[in-house]
């Protein structure tokens, strides 16, 4: 009976332990802090996200109005700062550019990023937004550590400047200062993989306040029925 | 007025007497343990199955173009879809749970031997439709692991000589998975296979009743009876069982609700990663893993070596797996039905089959290696060894005395 018990556990033990994301490629990634109640931090990576991801991929299962309610803003709000490709609140977040011209363009048709964040990782985001090197072997000039190859350009080359791959050491350093300082630039990076992981569920808000109260609901069912369990057993022996 | 009521439908349908046979007068043993917990737990499960299946299948769209999107539909737009969602996708994994429980107390205390064999293969059955309905539910959402899961799955049957590939083709009804079988799938898993559950689970429960239940001990409390004719062991379900019961299903729904709540995907194992990627027939994922509760069969699968380039040894092993345990209730000789009184042998190959099946599940997620695969061939060796001797250890076995009456606390 130990045995089994002991086995069950080692079951147990690796069943809990993570299965892989979709793509890691044994590249070692840096960790960033999720917190999606976080209101600030959404809006700030809400405003990156609106500004330089949100003309070549859609987020095409993200309603800007869900959006305004869920980060604290009014509709009013969102249409002034927030919307620039779409009309009406109740839209997603679609773009103009269409899927066959951007394939032609990037080689694919950039994803569209409703739930990247649920299939690549909030790590994956953070890293691969941060690791862009110059390739001069590349069509865009650039290549990137997490994802090798990758069709799409340093977008954000403004802000981080260009880095440079070090062979020798595996390091990234600067080639070409951008207008921000690294703990600017990884800051303005987990908040915009913030506000990725919360368009990858929005419910998760819902669910997680949810959440202890259902817990507590069950805690004093149990507080009620394992008495009564008692007082009906008593006389067996 | 109520009893009235009772009386008037008692002499047109046989409500009363269902109640007392199935519940009120049905005798069960009164030292059930904690195993005995996982049957109402898989009834409770099965419901929740069904209940929040009909809800999204008024929101999903079986179709390849709009599939993918309407799961996010539900999970985003539909009121408490992703609950409705979220208790689906964790039922699916906590039906496995409790059905493995469910079979391995069966093991542990011999509920598969004589009189209760068909209680057994009744419940066989149900596990094979179950995976049924499991395989072709994850199709569902069309993302890549529903995807070339599937086409994975499918194409083993285009490993049967001869016919394989005309097989295939007839199940997909496409020459790649695609609308059609996505389609079909999704007929078998709302209605068909459903159907095919509520009824086997019928006949299980039908014919548990009818031969009355094992226990721990393995005594059987129909020996001694009092001067009423009922059991001296035995309690009736209801009151009895259905408070313990309540107070395990407050339990179960505790550690559910963790799951759900707070790691809907479980770290990867009940939703796969790689299915919040759309299907897509031209981009093969690296690592095709099946779902935690296909991989002890999937490593058996792969530790089998092709004969000839043919993938078919692996495949008759992977359903020689699950025919031996149809077997289980003619393969054991030993007298004796509990682990309690068992021997040391049956102790120990049941120790290393416990072990063995853990272990494919684990080596079935995992990719191949080396080790991995010699790990697989070994365990799935002891895997079928634990069938195949056991008529002679069960046999050679020294079981300890079964006492008279089952013990209690």
């Amino acid at each position: 009976m130990k045995t089994i018990i002991y086995a069950l556990f080692v079951g147990l033990i690796s069943i809990t332990s993570s299965q892989v994301m979709a793509t890691s490629g044994g590249l070692h990634l840096d960790t960033v802090e999720i917190d999606i109640t976080d209101q600030a931090s959404l809006q700030r990576g809400a405003k990156t996200f609106v500004n330089y991801c949100l003309s070549c991929h859609q987020a095409s299962f993200m309603r800007y109005n869900r959006m305004a309610k869920d980060l604290g803003l009014t509709d009013e709000q969102v249409k002034q700062n927030l919307m620039f490709a779409s009309e009406k609140i109740g839209d997603t977040m679609t773009v103009a550019m269409r899927a066959d011209d951007a394939k032609k363009w990037f080689g694919v048709t950039p994803p569209d990023l409703s739930v990247t964040s649920r299939s690549r990782g909030t790590d994956w985001l953070y890293t691969y937004l941060r690791t862009f090197y110059i390739d001069d072997a590349k069509i865009m000039g650039t290549n990137n550590l997490a994802f090798k190859d990758v069709g799409m350009p340093h977008v954000l080359w403004q802000q981080q400047g260009y880095l440079k791959n070090d062979v020798e050491t595996g390091h990234l350093d600067t080639d070409t200062k951008g207008s921000q300082t690294t703990q600017e630039y990884n800051a303005m990076i987990a908040d915009l993989v913030n506000f990725m992981a919360y368009i990858g569920e929005p419910s998760k808000i819902q669910r997680l306040a949810l959440a202890k109260w259902v817990l507590l609901y069950l805690f004093v069912f149990f507080l009620v029925a394992y008495p009564m369990k008692k007082a009906f057993w008593k006389d067996i022996h | 007025m109520f009893s009235n009521l009772m009386g008037w439908v008692d002499a047109r349908f046989p409500a009363t007497k269902l109640w007392k046979e199935h519940l009120s007068e049905y005798y069960a043993p009164k030292n059930f343990n904690f195993w005995y917990f996982f049957g109402s737990l898989a009834l409770l499960v099965l419901v929740l199955q069904i209940v929040t299946g009909i809800f999204l299948t008024m929101h999903y769209k079986p179709d390849t173009a709009l599939a993918f999107a309407s799961v996010e539909y539900i999970m985003r737009d539909v009121e408490w879809g992703w609950l409705i969602r979220y208790l689906h996708s964790t039922g699916a994994s906590a039906f496995f749970v409790v059905v493995y429980l469910h079979m391995f107390r069966g093991l542990i205390y011999g509920s598969y031997k004589q009189p209760r064999e068909l209680v057994w293969i009744f419940g066989m059955f149900i596990y094979l439709a179950l995976m049924a309905e499991a395989f072709m539910g994850y199709l569902l959402p069309w993302g890549q692991m529903s995807f070339w899961g599937a086409q994975v799955i499918i194409s083993l049957f285009g490993a049967v000589p001869f016919i394989g590939e005309q097989l295939a083709l007839w199940i997909r009804g496409d020459f790649v998975v695609a609308d059609a079988t996505l389609n079909r799938f999704f007929a078998f898993h709302v209605i068909a296979v459903p159907l095919v559950l509520l009824g086997l689970v019928v006949a299980h429960i039908v014919a548990l009743h009818e031969v009355g239940s094992n226990n721990p001990d393995g005594v059987e409390i129909k020996k001694n009876k009092d001067s009423n004719g009922n059991p001296v062991d035995g309690i009736p379900f209801h009151p009895y069982y259905s408070v313990k019961d309540i107070v395990g299903v407050i339990v179960f729904l505790f550690i559910f609700s963790l799951v759900l709540f707070y790691m809907p995907e479980m770290g990867g194992w009940f939703l796969e990663y790689a299915n919040f990627i759309p299907a897509d027939p031209l981009k093969t994922p690296l690592h095709i893993a099946p779902v935690w509760y296909f991989t002890p069969f999937y490593a058996i699968l792969r530790a089998v070596p092709s004969i000839a380039g043919s993938a078919f040894p692996g495949v008759v092993a992977m359903g020689l797996a699950i025919v031996f345990l149809f077997l289980l209730p003619w393969l054991d000789r030993s007298p004796v039905k509990s682990i309690r009184y068992r021997g040391i042998l049956f102790r120990i190959a049941l120790t290393l089959f416990t072990i063995s099946f853990l272990g494919l599940g684990f080596l079935g997620t995992q990719p191949v290696t080396e080790l991995y695969t010699l790990l697989a061939r070994t365990f799935s060796f002891i895997y079928f060894a634990f069938f195949i001797l056991m008529p002679i250890y069960t046999k050679l076995d020294k079981d300890k005395p079964v006492p008279e009456r089952v013990t209690f606390k």
